[in-house]
């Protein structure tokens, strides 16, 4: 039983990395109309960022939550600005490619100074050590990434769909020359809104730092996996691509403790299920 | 919405004529190759590569359907024929047909799946199902794992032609290269074809003038793995090895990065960026990581400046079909 509560912890982990991950390709998707390929590589960034600030600059993890994503956000408001933005009005798919590019060149950077092996990243102090819960053990560090990535998730949520900025946002989406006539300034909010989905991808990278330590390539595999979580989960709802991201990452940790063959493919072979059940994905409408 | 690719110019028989010279053009370039000197294995190599990116160009250019998993066609045709080939000794002809068929038949599964949806989802789920199929590989006893299938023996196809002779083997997989672009050249001026454009340019008309769309996509997404599939058997011969780097999600990268740079939806866009891109990495091999990083800057530099790719960009300019 010890090994199920084990992976179901692992589980929830990867599905806060997913729900945070999936939750900006809905924002960045909603707004700009681009599916961002880049998302994985901007979250390797993020844990990079983290590292360069603790060993380059000596300030610690609680410190690069707050200062990673908006390096990274600042980063990725900069490549919107110079070129995504040349691409409203072109067929979607342009973005896929042009950000696929960008992956390709912030990843074979990163792998040209650092290879392609881990660097370490220690837990903070305060996080060390566990809880003895009875039935399992319950490293504090995991706890926490769980429950600050829900936080965060409800919080982006809230954000969205409850404040007027979000107001404003859900009417660019829909309507961008209408809401421009009110006079906002659509231009800069899908700059910002690009930057809030890119320092969400960021914030997942520092928090995986300590777990799955720092690597170029660490992004690679994860985008994959996520763009099938926002496949299952369809794109039309911020609240589906954050349960659908814990969700899907609760499967695959149980398919690790009762199949661990599978558990590499489990969400594609979902995908594939639900695709031939509702095409339209589990919360999305019809296009 | 703009189309993804150029389609100002009509299909005239002036079109046709400027792409038959084209056709006699390149096939005389490449039948000489082996009187010039010219390294037959890197040609070989690009040819297989070429006859990929026009099966991926089929799709994309002219049915609007963005594969960003053709990789898995290469690398189960091309696991398939080399199984084939040095477990079950099956002659090489008989390879390629397993292969050819093997491909046809994921193009079967996949396509049920990937053509319920479009556009940008269809990429997405296309390449979650190639990643899909890189794991089953990664851990399939048959195909070796890391190492992969290694010392395939070339065999005499049809009992006559001994595939271990450079010059031999040039002429089969060029006669196996020209035979699918062919295919594809006809199927893209037949009635189908037509049908395909207009489904890129405007499904729901297409569907409102009594086209079953799906039918058609489903169609042209397995002749599309078919002869991906193609070229992927007969890579095996040239490389005499499959691996998992044929499988996986930078390959499909390379293919649709070969297709833009020479021309989306032009007829022999995808044969020139696939010898410029093969061209590119034999070159550039002693740069390490930096090959991705400028893979990446060819991608971004393409899609931003340059969305016609250099055959569309010349086409464009001389007002030519090519």
């Amino acid at each position: 039983m010890q090994a199920l509560y084990a992976q179901l912890l692992v589980g929830l982990i990867n599905g806060s990395f997913y729900a945070l991950l999936s939750l900006g390709l809905a924002v960045i998707f909603g707004m700009l109309n681009i599916i961002n390929f880049a998302h994985g590589a901007l979250y390797m960034m993020g844990a990079f960022v983290a590292y360069f600030l603790l060993n380059l600059g000596g300030i610690n993890y609680w410190w690069a939550l707050l200062i990673a994503p908006v390096i990274v956000g600042i980063f990725g408001m900069i490549l919107e600005r110079t070129m995504l933005q040349w691409l409203a009005g072109l067929d979607h798919l342009y973005g896929l490619l042009l950000t696929f590019g960008l992956a390709l060149i912030i990843q074979g950077v990163f792998q040209n100074y650092f290879g392609s092996s881990g660097l370490p990243y220690s837990i903070p102090d305060v996080l060390k050590g566990g809880m003895n819960l009875g039935f399992m053990y319950l490293p504090i560090y995991r706890a926490w990434v769980v429950i600050f990535s829900l936080i965060v998730c409800i919080g982006t949520w809230y954000l969205i769909e409850r404040t007027r900025l979000g107001a404003y946002l859900r009417a660019a989406t829909e309507n961008p020359t209408l809401v421009r006539a009110f006079g906002i300034n659509v231009p800069r909010m899908i700059t910002l809104t690009y930057g809030l989905g890119v320092g969400l991808a960021a914030l997942a990278g520092v928090l995986s730092a300590p777990i799955n330590q720092v690597r170029p390539l660490m992004g690679e595999n994860v985008i994959i996996v996520v763009f099938a979580v926002v496949v299952i989960g369809g794109m039309g709802s911020i609240m589906g691509s954050i349960i659908t991201g814990f969700a899907l990452g609760v499967i695959e940790g149980l398919t690790k403790y009762f199949y661990p063959e599978a558990s590499n493919t489990v969400v594609f072979v979902l995908m594939v299920l639900v695709l031939l059940v509702k095409p339209t994905g589990l919360t999305g409408r019809a296009a | 919405m703009t189309a993804m690719t150029d389609d100002s110019i009509p299909a005239t028989s002036r079109a046709v004529h400027d792409e038959m010279i084209a056709f006699g053009v390149m096939t005389a370039m490449l039948a000489i190759v082996p009187l010039t000197g010219i390294y037959p294995f890197f040609v070989m190599q690009a040819l297989c590569f070429a006859l990929l990116a026009c099966a991926f160009n089929l799709l994309i250019g002219y049915g609007g359907l963005l594969s960003f998993g053709h990789a898995m066609f290469l690398g189960t045709a091309g696991y398939v024929t080399a199984h084939a080939l040095k477990v079950w000794g099956l002659s090489p002809e008989l390879g390629i047909l397993a292969g050819a068929a093997a491909a046809a038949a994921l193009g079967v599964i996949t396509g049920l799946v990937a053509i319920r949806r479009q556009g940008i989802y269809f990429a997405m789920i296309t390449l979650a199902l190639s990643q899909l199929l890189y794991f089953i590989y990664l851990q399939a006893p048959f195909t070796h794992g890391e190492d992969g299938i290694q010392g395939i023996p070339q065999g005499r196809l049809f009992g006559v032609f001994d595939l271990s002779k450079p010059t031999v083997l040039y002429y089969v997989v060029l006669a196996g290269f020209l035979g699918g672009f062919l295919l594809i050249y006809r199927t893209i001026n037949s009635p189908f074809g037509e049908v395909l454009k207009s489904i890129r340019e405007n499904e729901p008309r297409a569907v409102s003038l009594g086209y079953k769309t799906d039918q058609y996509k489903l169609l042209a997404y397995i002749l599309s793995g078919t002869l991906a599939g193609l070229a992927g058997s007969l890579k095996v011969f040239v490389a005499q090895n499959a691996s998992l780097t044929d499988v996986e999600v930078a390959m499909s990268g390379q293919i649709v990065l070969m297709t833009l740079v020479g021309g989306l939806g032009t007829v022999f866009g995808p044969v020139v960026g696939a010898f410029i891109i093969v061209a590119m990495q034999q070159y550039l091999s002693g740069l390490g990581q930096w090959v991705t990083v400028i893979q990446g800057a060819v991608f971004v530099v393409c899609v931003l400046t340059f969305r016609r790719g250099i055959i569309g960009e010349i086409a464009h300019f001389f007002r030519r079909s090519l």
